[in-house]
């Protein structure tokens, strides 16, 4: 029952090797293996889209993902966006505009906006709002978190940089 | 009673939409929620859930999961009560229908659970749950409360010989005489179906016992009215001392983590039983299932009385409640309701009936308007049939009826009082945000197209900061008689001048306290907010505190900082004198510190002085102790008691805001799908403390009372099976379900409230139903539909479309 598995996989850009369980679930893993506690789990069937982390540069649900298939990737969770103790641009525009209440689904919410402007650093509001359909939050009625985007994007864009582009070559093996 | 407050100075930081002093944890990942605490030796529990509605439970086997490797403990039901007595349960006659963490002998709804697994780990913990086998002899499920109310049906409490746990009718006014004289009397069904908060985090606590001290510590995302821990301190069977709960911040609430004790109770139990530290954290399936608070669930028969002219006489309510298979909070959420059952109206009698029925259903507890929002709806909706019957337009009815603002504070039929408002000044303001001439116009223009365009109008209250008689006027022998719902703070100047605020509940759950405290303090002392660190304490050294909810935090933090700062600056005041060798007479307080009156240079800043208060005792008067810290508990403002008779039910509510709501929606005739095309929401929460966090608070009640409105139920089916256990089922509004809201404020300052504030956290979803309703009415009209069921699912809406369209043929 116990079948253990041995793993190697990189998270924000550091390397972690470690033995799972096959039913650990990439999730808990995170949280409890890794002391990762950023991801949070919310409906626990793939719905909510909380535990959302990006897995080789694509967001994917932690909690319907078993850590054994990890092996050998890059992952970056939200602990990973800030640096050297600045707020990442995201992160910036996230808290000028108030576009969290509880704070809950917002670690899920800032990485699917991350790979929103990374697949497009210009979108249009109508984007952003179909962008993060993926995504529930009960508090805000995501007005907040789509004004909060769309003002990252132009940060991003006044600095000259994609989102990903620098962070993505550094995380990957 | 108080008298009004003397109008507050020029402010500096209140009213300014600072960034929240709460967010850079949350944005880091770091927010320390209940489930990122461990502990070393931390053992995780999971429990055995009823998959009847109804069952006797005949044989519980835990052997094979007591053997399973990794598995510590199970204790069935009947083990836990002897571990700990019921939970405590404010309801009507406790003791017949006896709540427990886990149920003994019989189950009563699906969810309930039979047996607690502790492991190793929660996966260790689940598969224990799987080896433990529990028989069954299933029996007949009570589902529908009206026949559940008759003579005959089965029985959710054997004690109680009924399933209806309370009834009471209450009159105010002279009904009988306005009906009868009235031109019109309008009647309807109205059914609004049961939904809950259902926050993203999920309801966990984490204990820990020292058998050394006999200390259980429990930290938890729900601390609320902490002067009634002593409670579960008897649940838990240890002295009221020995239990200190620590409040971690809670990812949202609307409600489902106040006073969400069951999961605490457990982990505590647990705790003791084993040794060890025990987390418990529930699934989304116990929280569906099983948690606290599901809210109103309810079946209303309504009569309004009219005059020809528009004018609201009186109303007649009739309402039966499915509270499922306990009542933890008696009929308090129809307390609620009655605070302000006339709306922003001048109707002079009512009558209240209400019928608490118990079921095979999870129970109910609080949902962001803890009731209110409910009779919001049924009131908008009676004035609505009403201007329709008239043939009056729904913003002519409403204006006909108002409350002036000279007639504050105007105390309505039921005995509470509303202390201030100007009800036309938001609807004016609500209806040219909309342009509601241009809607009515294109509302026209697209029915010749066939589009079905609807505009719908509101204007409702937002009752804050409730009193504790809410909870008992219901009785004429209550419990206790309680008079307060405190709140409280203490302030810590330290000896380098900083300010430290210490809370104590669990003030977060996703409003602002550390913002608004922050912002309050920075007020008083000016300080900048940034500097101000904001602390939760365990309830142990605790103050008594009854937290968030009822939109009472803001106000009741702001009057118990605003007595705290005063005992503070009293202190320092002294200090100062004696320093500038003047009296305290000759002082002023100005620029964060006190000077002389008339000579601005000879000043002691509060950080000098409190230098001097933390270091030099004996350069001070002798009657001067070290330190520059004050407590202050903040009691309920402005509470009244009930009369013997119950006919006048005291002031309990009494800081009333008010809000305007206008969506234009369009219906699809052919899929029942509602979708919006426009959402004006303006609103009156007296003075702001931070506008940018109010609107927050309104966009987001607003989407959660759009799924209400629309989208969010909690279906069980006619075996009493819950269909909803998962958000595939219960469906929670995304951002492709919600529109931009364009949000307007008024400020009518409370004359009763430090800086006039009125609580806000409720009112978007207090106001949303109603209005979406309206909308749904005014769209199809044509049809002659009404939208007296919610949620309007596409479904329903779709069904009687087509009765409609049937009936027309």
């Amino acid at each position: 029952m116990r079948d253990i598995h041995r793993i190697s996989v990189t998270v924000n850009g550091r390397r972690y090797d470690r033995e799972v369980e096959s039913r650990k679930l990439l999730v808990d893993f995170l949280r409890e293996d890794l002391g990762l506690v950023g991801t949070h789990v919310g409906c626990e069937h793939g719905v909510c889209g909380t535990c959302t982390v990006l897995l080789n540069g694509e967001s994917i649900r932690s909690c319907l993902t078993f850590a054994v298939q990890a092996d050998g990737a890059a992952i970056m969770t939200v602990e990973g966006l800030a640096r050297d103790g600045q707020l990442h641009p995201l992160q910036e525009a996230f808290r000028e505009k108030q576009a969290l209440q509880c704070g809950y689904c917002t670690p899920g919410m800032l990485l699917r906006a991350y790979e929103i402007l990374q697949d497009n650093p210009s979108p249009r509001p109508e984007d952003v709002r179909k962008g993060i359909a993926s995504n529930l939050c009960r508090c805000t009625g995501y007005q907040f978190i789509i004004e909060a985007i769309l003002d990252a994007a132009s940060r991003l864009r006044a600095a000259g940089a994609v989102p990903g582009s620098a962070r993505r070559e550094e995380v990957l093996p | 009673m108080t008298a009004p407050l003397s109008p507050s100075p020029p402010r500096r930081w209140v009213g300014k939409s600072i960034p929240r002093i709460e967010d850079p944890k949350f944005l880091l990942g770091r927010g320390g929620y209940i489930d990122d605490l461990a502990v070393p030796g931390m053992l995780h529990a999971a429990v055995v859930r009823s998959p009847h509605a109804h069952a006797r439970i005949t044989r519980v086997d835990v052997e094979a999961a007591r053997r399973l490797p990794g598995v510590v403990a199970v204790v069935t039901g009947a083990e836990a009560a002897t571990l700990c007595n019921p939970l405590p349960d404010f309801g009507p006659a406790p003791d017949k229908h006896v709540w427990r963490c886990l149920a003994v002998d019989k189950v009563r709804y699906v969810g309930e659970g039979v047996a607690a697994v502790v492991a190793e780990s929660r996966y260790l913990a689940e598969d224990g749950c799987d080896l433990v086998s529990v028989e069954y002899e299933v029996l007949p499920p009570v589902v529908d409360p009206i026949a559940a109310s008759q003579p005959g049906a089965p029985l959710v409490h054997d004690a109680l010989g009924s399933n209806v746990a309370y009834e009471r009718t209450f009159v105010f006014g002279d009904v009988e005489r306005d009906f009868a004289e009235a031109d019109l009397v309008v009647r309807d069904r109205l059914r609004w179906h049961r939904s809950g908060g259902q926050p993203l985090e999920t309801v966990g606590a984490l204990a820990q016992y020292d058998p050394g001290t006999g200390m259980l510590t429990i930290y938890c995302n729900s601390l609320t009215f902490t002067h009634f821990l002593f409670m579960v301190a008897n649940t838990l069977k240890i002295p009221s001392n020995k239990l200190d709960i620590r409040p971690t911040p809670a990812g949202g609430s609307f409600g489902s983590k106040f006073w969400a004790v069951k999961v605490a109770v457990l982990a505590g139990m647990l705790a003791r039983l084993t040794g060890r530290p025990v987390k418990f954290i529930e699934d989304r399936v116990d929280n569906i299932s099983n948690c606290d608070h599901h809210g109103s669930d309810r079946i209303y028969d309504v009569e309004l009385a009219v005059m020809k002219d528009g004018t609201l006489r009186s109303l007649k309510i009739d309402v039966v409640d499915d509270y499922g298979a306990y009542i933890q909070f008696g009929t308090g959420t129809h307390g609620n309701s009655l605070a302000q059952v006339v709306g922003p109206y001048r109707i002079r009698s009512v009558r209240y009936g209400v019928h608490a029925v118990l079921t095979n259903k999870c129970q109910q507890g609080a949902h962001r308007g803890f009731g209110s929002e409910v009779t919001n709806w049924v009131v908008e909706r009676m004035v609505d049939l009403a201007a329709r019957a008239l043939a009056m337009d729904p913003v002519e009815i409403r204006r006909r009826n108002f409350i002036r603002p000279d007639q504050f504070p105007y105390v309505i039929p039921t005995g509470n009082m509303y202390d201030s408002g100007n009800y036309d000044g938001v609807l004016t303001k609500a209806l040219e945000l909309a342009d509601y001439a241009h809607w009515r116009r294109e509302q026209e223009r697209l029915r010749r197209e066939g589009r079905y365009i609807g505009i719908g109008v509101i204007s409702c209250q937002e009752r804050s900061v409730f009193s504790a008689t809410e909870f008992w006027f219901w009785f004429d022998q209550p419990a206790a008689k309680v008079t307060s719902a405190p709140e409280s703070v203490t302030l810590c100047v330290d000896a380098a001048g900083n300010v430290t605020a210490t809370l104590y509940s669990n003030a977060f759950w996703g409003n602002s306290p550390d913002t608004v405290v922050a912002q309050l303090v920075a007020e008083e002392f000016g300080v900048d907010p940034a500097s101000v660190t904001v602390v939760y304490s365990g309830s142990n050294r605790g103050l008594p505190a009854t937290g968030p909810g009822g939109s009472r935090f803001t106000v009741m933090i702001a009057g118990a900082i605003s007595g705290a700062a005063a005992r503070i600056k009293e202190k320092a005041a002294r200090i100062a004198a004696h320093l500038l060798e003047v009296s305290v007479a000759d002082l002023e307080w100005a620029d964060g510190g006190f000077r002389v009156k008339g000579a601005p240079t000879r000043a002691k800043s509060l950080a000098e002085i409190a230098l001097w208060a933390h270091l030099f005792k004996h350069s001070l008067p002798d009657d001067i102790e070290t330190g520059l810290v004050a407590d202050k508990v903040y009691d309920h403002p402005y509470t009244t008691m009930p009369s013997d008779d119950r006919k006048n039910l005291g002031v309990f509510y009494p800081f009333v805001g008010n809000a305007c709501h206008i969506p234009v929606v369009e219906v699809d005739i052919d899929t029942g799908a509602v979708t919006f095309l426009k959402y004006v929401a303006v609103h009156d929460a007296g003075t702001m403390v931070n506008p940018r966090s109010l609107e927050g608070q309104i966009i987001g009640g607003t989407a959660h009372g759009i799924g209400t409105a629309l989208l969010e139920e909690y279906v069980y089916d006619a075996g009493g099976q819950l269909l909803t256990t998962s958000y595939m089922d219960y469906v929670i509004p995304s951002s492709m379900e919600v529109p931009d809201v364009i949000v307007g404020h008024q400020e009518t300052p409370s004359p009763f409230t430090v800086h006039g504030i009125k609580g806000g956290g409720e009112g978007g979803r207090m106001m949303t139903p109603a209005a979406v309703s309206a909308a749904i009415d005014d769209a199809l009209a044509p049809f002659g539909v009404r939208c007296n069921e919610i949620p309007a699912t596409p479904e329903r809406v779709k069904a009687r479309i087509d009765a409609a369209r049937k009936e027309h043929r």
